[in-house]
């Protein structure tokens, strides 16, 4: 199985939905063993999530579910039961991390707290993650990814002037709580050595949101250092222009594309376009002109008419022009870059078959991302997990199915 | 003072705009020592501004208008970008907290003579540059090994290290678009060209991912002792945040439309205006319970009653009835009463809170989101602090973001041990130290 970045980090993954499992899945995907505990019957609530396999709902067969727990064993365990919790404290014995996505009172409520795991096991990572974190007015409070966006993210200023907020599209608000608790965990993980402890991580979305460099933190330092409010801006093509060259979404032959400008990229424009007469044409010598930019749309726009948007991208890397495409899923899939660097990769799941997924989200030289197996059916693993790891009988495992506690 | 998870870490980094500094950020957070390799011959462009010295009519003074016109991207200090506006850049200044800088000309054989006795007192070297664009001045992960055979080189550039389009230097807009993330941030009833967004999604996630990657291979190295090379195209780092839409893709064949404020399995969803100027709240039902805690917050209303409103399908297709009930409802009250009293009823919502509202909130203050940090060219201001909390080694802002050299002597002489006669020399020919730009210091 080769040498993985974190062969031997073991944890236990008693997360649901996107933000826990993504951070789970980026420990897992680079090589460290990742037990996930689901509830008997029912898994993972991302399970009932779709988009589903040719649409039909089904506990295996959700891509969301699929795509969030690549390379993780799956057991199922009642952790509400008496037994469930002591088998789930066994299990504490043996991981480096446990992390949990529970609502705030869950875990004390079931005597799973950080004290408690602490006693079992001292070098313990606990990462929780919640909507607005452990402590707070807040804490208890119901949030989706819309409202994180809104109370913690930078919704007020997305969209334009003159209409309401816009939301991101997706959920890139719980991936990247679960891409910065990731990098928390790891952190703590890394530094317990020395610490000859481990301690407890809380993961506020709400906060990975309000610290974000998506742009939030930015202006709310803007509002802290300056008194700037940063709001709705109006759209590109309406705002007054400062400069003659084009910044913002603009429509091509085939679809629309993106491009940026900076102030002395009028030639970089005119090679793209091809249309090198223009740098002594009399209207665009001073880039700063607004009034003339309106002719240089002209020229602008009737160019991209004539061209695709991959043509449009080409040619603007050519140029050294940051200018792109604005692709979607079927574009990304079949994007030729993408081919080159070998980005997707498939693998077989029991009921699917061979599914493209998203690839490595690094490539590491000397210890690469691997995808070793699929997402794991419910329950896929107890045998495994139950009988190899805690040695429990296969009668023992008959007797909890028996009882629902696995 | 405590250890903190990343003490006796240290970072050398040559990060660029917004990506490369939030990854550094994170690990300086955490308790590495992140060294920025600055330099007084060349300005990196949007990192510590747009120019070295903006003529006025780009300092911005208000929240609205383009790149070079005015919001929170090109903020100055009280709007005021004075004798030394690479050290009053607000983000600059936000996300540099926790690190040092210092000023090496690696355009010249010996600075990067001593940029490679720095890297071989250090563990990490992350840069954020085109592919190739090190090569020229000699510093590459193999010559770099030569000096530390340990070390973990990073390179993380828009499009990553290799690849047909591997040298296309694209910015957060770009990656967005080319990553499908705009493809899916639309208001229904407009088109692309309308509804761009400036928020991007790419630079807090290749950030982030960046810094995981880092860590990965430090856990790697202290298992096997080896050092490696990491190849980060913030692209790569989007496309998983998508899941839902390439899975839809790779499994249906069908691409995923956008869907604005609303959602593909829960109803309603949506942005509320509220009582007051521009303010929003904002209203997720997730179940049936949800629908029903609504209805009883806003005085169970009779319309609330209806058959057709009573299951999510019904809900769905009524969908634009009943946003006009709700915004009725909320345009009469205040958006943070609207939250308190949904969320009684076990109601997701929450206000639409822009940048000073956020400042102000009493979550984030209750959990002490906010720092106090006194900065040397700017003086004393409230700052977004650190992202999560950790039980026994609670993170701070433990330092303000470094004026531009402010660890010259730090890291000549301390990390690097030279001599005073060579630091003198060095800095005559100025290979190595300074404050302050050069005139004509590149820009783009």
């Amino acid at each position: 199985m080769g040498d993985l970045a974190l062969s031997g980090v073991k944890v236990l993954d008693l997360s649901w939905y996107i933000a826990g499992p993504y951070c789970t899945k980026l420990l897992a995907d680079y090589g460290a063993d990742v037990i996930k505990v689901e509830k008997p019957g029912e898994g993972d609530p991302a399970r009932k999530i779709g988009p589903f396999f040719q649409d039909e709902p089904h506990l295996e067969k959700s891509g969301l579910f699929l795509h969030l727990n690549t390379n993780k064993l799956g057991i199922t365990l009642n952790i509400k039961s008496t037994e469930g919790r002591k088998i789930l404290k066994e299990l504490v014995k043996k991981v480096d991390i446990v992390v949990e996505s529970f609502s705030p009172r869950v875990m004390p409520g079931l005597g799973l707290d950080y004290k408690t795991l602490e006693k079992i096991n001292p070098k313990i990572v606990m990462t929780s993650i919640s909507n607005f974190g452990q402590t707070g007015p807040y804490r208890d409070f119901k949030a989706s990814e819309i409202v994180e966006y809104a109370m913690g993210g930078e919704m007020y200023s997305s969209g334009i002037a003159g209409r309401e907020p816009l939301k991101l599209g997706g959920n890139v608000g719980q991936y990247q709580a679960g891409t910065m608790a990731a990098v928390a965990t790891l952190g703590a993980f890394y530094g317990t050595d020395f610490q000859g402890e481990g301690q407890h991580i809380d993961i506020s979305i709400m906060e990975t949101e309000a610290g974000d460099a998506d742009r939030r933190s930015t202006h709310v330092m803007g509002y802290l250092a300056a008194g700037v409010i940063t709001n709705r801006w109006v759209p590109p093509r309406e705002a007054a222009r400062i400069m003659i060259m084009p910044s913002g979404v603009y429509p091509c032959k085939d679809g629309f594309i993106n491009t940026l400008s900076m102030p002395t990229w009028f030639p970089r424009y005119i090679k793209a376009l091809g249309m090198p007469g223009l740098k002594d044409d009399p209207r665009f010598q001073n880039v700063y002109n607004g009034e003339t930019a309106p002719e240089f749309d002209a020229i602008w726009y009737n160019w991209l008419a004539d061209h695709t948007k991959q043509e449009v991208f080409e040619a603007c890397l050519e140029a050294k022009i940051a200018s792109a495409p604005l692709n979607n899923a079927e574009d990304v899939v079949n994007y030729s870059h993408l081919k080159d660097r070998e980005y997707f990769t498939e693998i077989e799941h029991p009921a699917t078959g061979r599914i493209i997924y998203t690839g490595a989200p690094f490539k590491m030289s000397e210890s690469p991302w691997q995808l070793r197996s699929s997402a794991p059916l419910l329950g896929q693993h107890n045998d495994e997990v139950y009988t190899k790891i805690l040695g429990y009988h296969k009668k023992d495992l008959a007797k909890l199915k028996e009882s629902g506690v696995i | 003072m405590g250890r903190l998870p990343l003490d006796g870490v240290r970072i050398v980094g040559t990060p660029v705009v917004i990506a490369g500094p939030f990854a550094t950020m994170l690990l300086a957070d955490m308790g590495a020592e992140v060294i920025l390799s600055e330099s007084i011959q060349h300005f990196p462009p949007v990192t510590r501004g747009a120019f070295p010295r903006p003529p006025q009519f780009i300092v911005p003074t208000t929240g609205g208008g383009m790149i070079g016109g005015a919001g929170g991207l090109s903020t100055y200090y009280d709007h005021w970008a004075g004798s030394r506006p690479w050290d009053r850049y607000v983000m600059f200044n936000n996300l540099g907290r926790n690190k040092l800088s210092c000023c090496i000309d690696l355009t010249r054989p010996r600075g990067v003579d001593v940029f490679k006795r720095l890297i071989k007192k250090s563990d990490v070297f992350l840069e954020s540059n085109r592919p190739g664009s090190m090569d020229k001045l000699g510093i590459t992960y193999e010559s770099l090994r030569e000096v530390k055979p340990d070390i973990i080189h990073i390179n993380m550039p828009a499009l990553g290290c290799t690849g047909r389009h591997s040298q296309g230097a694209l910015f957060g807009a770009q990656l967005q678009a080319l990553a499908g993330h705009t493809w899916l941030t639309r208001y229904p009833d407009l088109d692309y060209t309308t509804t761009q967004s400036f928020i991007f999604h790419a630079d807090a996630c290749a950030g982030a991912t960046a810094a995981f990657a880092v860590l990965c291979a430090l856990q790697y190295r202290k298992r096997t002792g080896k050092g490696q090379h990491i190849d980060l195209s913030q692209l790569e780092t989007v496309i998983p945040h998508l899941g839902e839409a390439i899975m839809e893709y790779t499994m249906n064949h069908r691409v995923q439309d956008p869907l604005g404020n609303r959602d593909a399995n829960m109803a309603p969803q949506g942005v509320y205006r509220c009582h007051g100027d521009d303010r929003w709240v904002v209203i997720t039902v997730d179940s049936d319970e949800a629908w029903q805690g609504l209805c009883r917050g806003m005085g169970n209303p009779e319309w609330g009653k209806a058959e057709r409103f009573s299951t999510v399908k019904g809900r769905m297709e009524n969908h634009d009835e009943i946003d006009r009930y709700i915004e009725e409802w909320t345009s009469r009250h205040d958006h943070y009463e609207v939250m308190w009293i949904l969320q009684k009823e076990g109601v997701a919502a929450g206000p639409v809170l822009d940048g000073r509202d956020a400042t102000h909130d009493p979550h984030l203050a209750s959990r002490g989101f906010f720092e106090v940090v006194k900065h040397g060219e700017t003086g004393v201001h409230l700052y977004p602090g650190i992202s999560w909390k950790m039980s026994k080694t609670p993170l701070g802002i433990r330092k303000a973001a470094p004026c531009l050299g402010e660890d010259n002597d730090y890291v000549f002489k301390k990390v690097i041990g030279m001599s005073d006669a060579e630091i003198k020399e060095l800095e005559k020919e100025q290979i190595i130290g300074g404050d302050e730009y050069v005139e004509g210091a590149s820009a783009f």
